[in-house]
């Protein structure tokens, strides 16, 4: 009987090439990609077939979500930080380096000015908490015009929203505004604020929307 | 690549060394890489949302009436109603309060392609066929963006001011629309190449238009709707 002889295989496969192209497209991702901002509330943004892409610097950020709530965001941390001791001189406010620190540090900010003291002196965790409790008359930057307060102690003297907008211009001159607002908040509440950029005489900016195809 | 033979040749010397195969396995070097991948993957966004410029007229213009100056004939109010309701009108109403109830008067409609996109479109035909014609010769790349942006300008500036064929539109949200139906209606005034347009708010005659033909208290001021309810 002849003996059939097996050669024996390697079951070896070499994984550099595949290695190589996972290495390859972790690049590619790294550096195409831009994190997730962390909100405080999360919009859906309406579609529309505009297709302008949203300048990378010297942004404004108004954030309306479907309750009316107001946040803003800056890309410049100097100008933040320049802004939030203005609004504060017009209430007679003065923060801490550290305090003006750990506002830099905020990527969307809406705490009444009153309040943003006591809100910077807590921990970063105790901080997203207090966003989150969006039912809080003391959370969203206060636009109303007329002095607001509750049982517990005044909350907004006056449109604290107005100010932000005019320091922040103050600050930096090329600032483009850009309004992201749920697409399920009801016209009047971005009426008012488009109202009061009119008043600022802020009569161009831009809509935040995501893109799509004309047929749909 | 990863296989470094170290072939030794000295064959003639005292230590005989042995033939050696370094081979290094890459495989968790692999299964790491595919875990940072999927970890950029789900926690980047990709796409950089766009924007929609929009240019609000400015107080001091308005409070000099220069809103006034709408041509009636080529006029088209568009009314965003709740519900994604969407209304227009041509003209202006009547003064003496016969639109109110003239059914034919205030139209229904819906967003979109066979709605208000279809009737924008019909308003704007010369403009809409000229500049579609331009960006067909600038997806052939026979003119430039620029060029393009250039020329579009002109065939609207000619079909509003020399022509007098292209509306004006007057859009009205009123307090009962959402954001998304007043980007859905800019967005159609961009399809439909429409030069003027403005977004202004909503008139008492205008609400009146909309309770008369809806019968839906919610669009009335509390002041008119007590007047109603005296009556």
């Amino acid at each position: 009987m002849a003996k059939v002889k097996v050669k024996k295989q390697s079951t070896w496969i070499d994984m550099t090439a595949m290695s190589d192209v996972t290495v390859l497209l972790l690049t590619f991702f790294m550096l195409t990609s831009t994190f997730i901002q962390n909100e405080p509330v999360t919009v859906t943004t309406p579609s529309s077939v505009s297709d302008k892409k949203i300048p990378e610097t010297n942004l404004l950020t108004i954030l309306v979500d479907s309750n009316g709530k107001l946040f803003m965001s800056l890309d410049n941390q100097n100008d933040m930080a320049a802004t939030l001791r203005a609004v504060g001189e017009d209430y007679g406010l003065s923060f801490t380096p550290a305090q003006v620190a750990t506002f830099q540090r905020q990527v969307m900010f809406g705490v009444p000015i009153l309040s943003m003291g006591s809100f910077l002196d807590l921990p970063s965790d105790k901080q997203d908490d207090y966003l989150k409790n969006l039912e809080s008359p003391r959370v969203g930057i206060p636009a109303g015009d007329t002095e607001v307060s509750d049982n517990i102690g005044v909350i907004a003297r006056d449109n604290e929203f107005k100010r932000w907008i005019s320091h922040a211009k103050a600050q930096n001159k090329d600032l483009q505004i850009a309004i992201k607002a749920d697409q399920q908040t009801n016209y009047p509440m971005v009426k008012k604020v488009m109202e009061d950029l009119r008043d600022l005489r802020e009569n161009r900016y831009l809509l935040i929307t995501s893109l799509k195809n004309s047929s749909d | 690549m990863a296989e470094v033979q170290s072939n030794d040749h000295g064959e003639g010397g005292k230590n005989k060394q042995k033939k050696q195969i370094l081979r290094v396995d890459f495989t968790p070097m692999v299964d790491m890489n595919m875990l940072l991948i999927t970890f950029f993957m789900l926690c980047t966004t990709l796409l950089t949302p766009s924007t929609l410029p929009i240019n609000m007229p400015s107080k001091d213009k308005v409070e000099e009436g220069q809103e006034n100056k709408v041509r009636e004939s080529t006029a088209i109010t568009i009314l965003l109603g709740a519900d994604d309701e969407i209304y227009y009108y041509e003209g202006m109403p009547a003064d003496d309060g016969s639109s109110y109830t003239d059914p034919e008067f205030l139209k229904p409609t819906t967003y979109g392609i066979g709605g208000i996109r279809d009737f924008l479109i019909g308003k704007n035909r010369v403009a809409y066929e000229e500049i579609r014609q331009l960006a067909v010769q600038r997806d052939n790349l026979e003119i430039t963006e620029a060029e393009f942006t250039e020329k579009m300008r002109a065939v609207q500036d000619r079909v509003l001011k020399e022509d007098k064929v292209a509306p004006t539109i007057l859009i009205k949200p009123t307090d009962l629309s959402t954001y998304r139906n007043m980007v859905d209606i800019l967005d159609e005034m961009t399809i439909a190449n429409i030069a003027a347009y403005a977004i202004l708010d909503i008139a008492d005659g205008d609400r009146r238009l909309l309770y008369e033909r809806t019968k839906n208290l919610e669009y009335l001021s509390e002041q008119e709707r007590a007047e109603l309810a005296g009556a």
